[in-house]
């Protein structure tokens, strides 16, 4: 069966290069980064270049990037770390209890979400900002949100669902006038949208090497020279007490080259996936009545449409489209595999139905045009098929 | 594709084409082995598990253990991930929790709580199996959804009709809980174990090497652990603000006579013995549940036994509404023995049935089926 794969914002495949690249740290160039040998000196050394590969993709300096097992793990040493480690306000009598106070957005990636809830439960307080419906949370409240005890805000760069991107400069200018942290989860921008960690005003960042062509397992946290961070596990020296445990020679390698080439193929690919996005989106807006796009007038990366197909299951149709050969996603599966209603949806005020007929696409470096017309023969047919048997959508199409 | 991916590496998969068969899959060995038969059969199948309940919703019933065995467990998901992994096939987890708690759960719930005795089964297949499962199926391209009931359909020739019938293994048959399909539901479904008998379906599982074929059976109600449904409907209760307060009452015997409390007539069954709360010379038995005076009734065993009785929701499998009283053998729960009865249609869904002679505990929301031979005729809830 002829496949085609718009899920990149799930992952993406790893590039023949960067495969290359890291192919001798397997059995060749074993080594331990951490031995003092001449084995250990070569991983070592493999190690430091891909940490000024990194550190380049984001405007960073090598000693400011410490390798994680990804995403999630960096968001949480971030979240985490500094919260942990705050100095908080002397308790006043009017403040006798001062907890400290986080600020973020619910339409955040689980990895910060789950972790600022988890802190929630020790008696830290979070704000979570509201999101509108184009995905983008309001300055203004952020700006009120803040308070004597607000040690951290983290809000993330590009939203996984919908491609939204924040104004995170505006965020790192807030954040410094009043000598907050701030935390972004870059997850999905790292390698489609330019980033300078200096012009966003970041002190922690968060990427993963999968996204960006690279391999599953690796990721790095980019934290700004002076930034008080508590470690999240302990163990070993390595990677300055950050981040203990045996490096990850190979994955490291892998992230290093993707970054490498994701900094030299960025506009370009950016360009041509955004043509190709576009057509996509255009296409099925022309083609499937009373379709829209979620998040569409917001400045979005360039690969990743949402869109609502009103009177169908969204789980159903990524189903049958599956069984057609295009892989896409909704929502966000659960431990099981279901799919749940997405928050990120909800939050910025889709009901929940429609929450539950958005499905989303996300295009890459491999996506032809030959794909894209197959999306816009496959799509429409079957959002029809679904809505022939749909007890709802005569009343969509009715109330239109 | 243009360049090669890992994707062309994935197990090949069903192509849509006529005849695909969506599967039910439970992760249990029955529902496992079906697409192992239709496979045998050369057709193409995808398999829809469905998830339906998240225990977490009720923390208070977790055991400190791990989740097994209960409803939508992720080991039963596995499992049946696993199966569909060993005989290649897609499969896909599909989200009923909703749906599931409207039609199945809350209603069982109530039903309790208004003294009545609900078989949530029944629901589950009517209202969720053979709903949205089954329209979900033919949404995404499959003619058809099997299950693993024991039971069998068949198109009548003549008649025209959907017909359905026991299984071929009367241990194992589920056509109690099946009456209430429609025509249109039944001629879009299949069973394909009704013609087999247990062993022969574990046969079938073992020759096909199922990582399930020798995993033990489960009986219970699957939402509710370790079968403890006073202790569910208490918990359901209190997380979703149903109060149960004020519903403890009396018992009381037929003549009226107050000879004990209780805590609440969903505790209560019709035809219970066990948990009384007291004891007297001879054995007692529910006979009956008042919930507008929030009593139960007890009386010996001969108080229990009656005859007519009248049904509700009625509905007509394997023949029309007849227009004249018929003369058939009726099953009043899922282990009663069906015995001779006269269905007289009454109009807007009901019927009276009169059995020959008495039955014991025949008991307000269980369903009451009646069988022509091997042919469901038709069932309804008993009111």
């Amino acid at each position: 069966m002829n496949r085609v794969y718009f899920d990149y914002n799930a992952t993406t495949p790893v590039e023949p290069e960067v495969l290359d690249a890291m192919l001798p740290y397997f059995s060749g160039e074993f080594g331990n980064a951490a031995s003092i040998h001449t084995p250990g000196q070569r991983a070592r050394g493999a190690v430091e270049t891909a940490r000024e590969q990194v550190a380049a993709l984001i405007g960073a300096r090598a000693q400011e990037i410490v390798f994680t097992s990804g995403g999630t793990e960096s968001d949480n040493h971030a979240v985490f770390g500094v919260v942990v480690q705050a100095f908080l306000p002397v308790p006043t009598s009017k403040n006798p209890d001062p907890s400290p106070h986080i600020i973020t957005t619910a339409i955040e990636h689980e990895a910060v979400l789950n972790a600022c809830q988890a802190l929630e439960k020790s008696g830290v307080r979070v704000t979570f900002l509201a999101a509108n419906r184009e995905g983008q949370i309001d300055l203004d409240e952020l700006r009120q949100a803040v308070r004597p005890e607000t040690v951290l805000i983290t809000v993330m760069h590009a939203n996984n669902e919908l491609g939204t991107v924040q104004p995170l400069e505006e965020v790192g200018r807030i954040a410094k006038e009043r000598d907050i942290y701030f935390h972004t989860d870059a997850v999905q921008s790292a390698g489609k949208v330019p980033i300078d960690v200096n012009k966003l005003g970041v002190d922690l960042l968060s990427l993963s090497a999968h996204k960006f062509y690279g391999p599953k397992g690796i990721g790095a946290l980019y934290i700004r020279g002076g930034t008080r961070l508590r470690q999240l596990l302990y163990g070993g020296h390595h990677q300055r007490g950050f981040r203990p445990g045996t490096e990850n020679v190979a994955g490291i390698v892998g992230l290093g080259k993707a970054a490498e080439i994701a900094r030299e193929s960025l506009a370009a690919d950016a360009r041509r996936v955004s043509t190709l996005r576009d057509k996509l989106e255009q296409g099925l807006l022309a083609r499937v009545p009373h379709a829209r796009v979620n998040g569409g007038a917001s400045l979005r990366t360039p690969n990743t449409t949402n869109l609502v197909f009103p009177g169908i299951e969204g789980e159903a149709l990524l189903i049958a489209l599956d069984l057609k050969g295009l892989a896409c996603s909704t929502g966000a599966a659960c431990s099981s595999g279901a799919v749940e209603p997405s928050h990120v949806l909800t939050a910025i005020g889709l009901p929940p139905e429609e929450a539950r007929a958005s499905l989303r696409f996300s295009l890459g470096r491999h996506t032809t045009e030959q794909e894209i017309d197959f999306a816009l023969q496959v799509v429409p047919s079957a959002v029809e098929q679904l809505r022939e048997l749909s007890p709802t959508y005569p009343k969509v199409a009715e109330a239109r | 594709m243009t360049t090669t991916t890992q994707f062309d590496t994935l197990p090949e998969r069903a192509e849509i084409q006529r005849g695909l068969v969506a599967v039910a899959m439970s992760g249990g060995v029955d529902s496992s082995t079906v697409p192992a038969l239709l496979q045998e059969q050369g057709r193409p199948v995808v398999g829809l598990t469905m998830q339906l309940w998240n225990q977490r919703r009720l923390p208070e019933l977790q055991g400190d253990g791990p989740a097994q065995h209960r409803c939508c467990s992720l080991d039963d998901v596995y499992d049946a991930k696993a199966v569909a992994q060993h005989l290649k096939f897609p499969h896909y987890v599909v989200n009923f929790e909703a749906q599931f708690e409207e039609r199945v759960v809350r209603p069982f719930v109530n039903q309790y709580l208004s003294g009545r005795t609900p078989i949530a089964c029944t629901n589950c297949n009517t209202d969720v199996k053979f709903e949205p499962l089954l329209r979900m199926a033919r949404q995404i391209g499959a003619e058809r959804l099997a299950t693993g009931h024991y039971a069998r359909i068949r198109k009548n020739d003549v008649t025209g009709r959907w017909e359905l019938l026991r299984a071929r293994d009367e241990s194992k048959d589920q056509s109690y809980f099946l009456w209430g399909l429609s025509q249109q539901q039944l001629s879009r479904s299949e069973f394909p174990l009704g013609e087999l008998t247990k062993e022969e379906v574990r046969a079938v599982a073992r020759r096909a090497q199922l990582p399930v074929a020798e995993k033990p059976e489960s009986m219970e109600l699957c939402f509710v652990p370790n079968g403890n449904y006073v202790q569910f409907i208490q918990a359901y209760s209190r997380a979703s603000g149903i109060s149960l307060h004020g519903s403890e009452g009396e018992i009381v015997t037929e003549t009226g006579e107050v000879i004990g409390r209780h805590n609440g007539v969903h505790e209560f069954t019709i035809g219970q013995r066990k948990g009384l709360g007291f004891a007297v010379g001879k054995p007692l038995y529910v006979i009956s549940i008042d919930q507008k005076q929030n009593r139960v009734v007890v009386g010996d065993d001969d108080a229990l036994r009656t005859t007519a009785f009248q049904i509700e929701d009625v509905n007509w499998v394997s023949c029309d509404t007849p227009d004249a009283p018929l003369y058939a053998f009726a099953k009043i729960r899922h282990k009663h023995e069906p015995a001779a009865a006269t269905i007289e249609p009454l109009g807007m869904n009901r019927a009276r049935i009169t059995f020959d002679s008495p039955q014991r505990a025949i008991t307000p929301g269980q369903a009451a089926v009646f069988y022509d031979g091997d042919r469901v005729l038709g069932g309804g809830w008993i009111r």
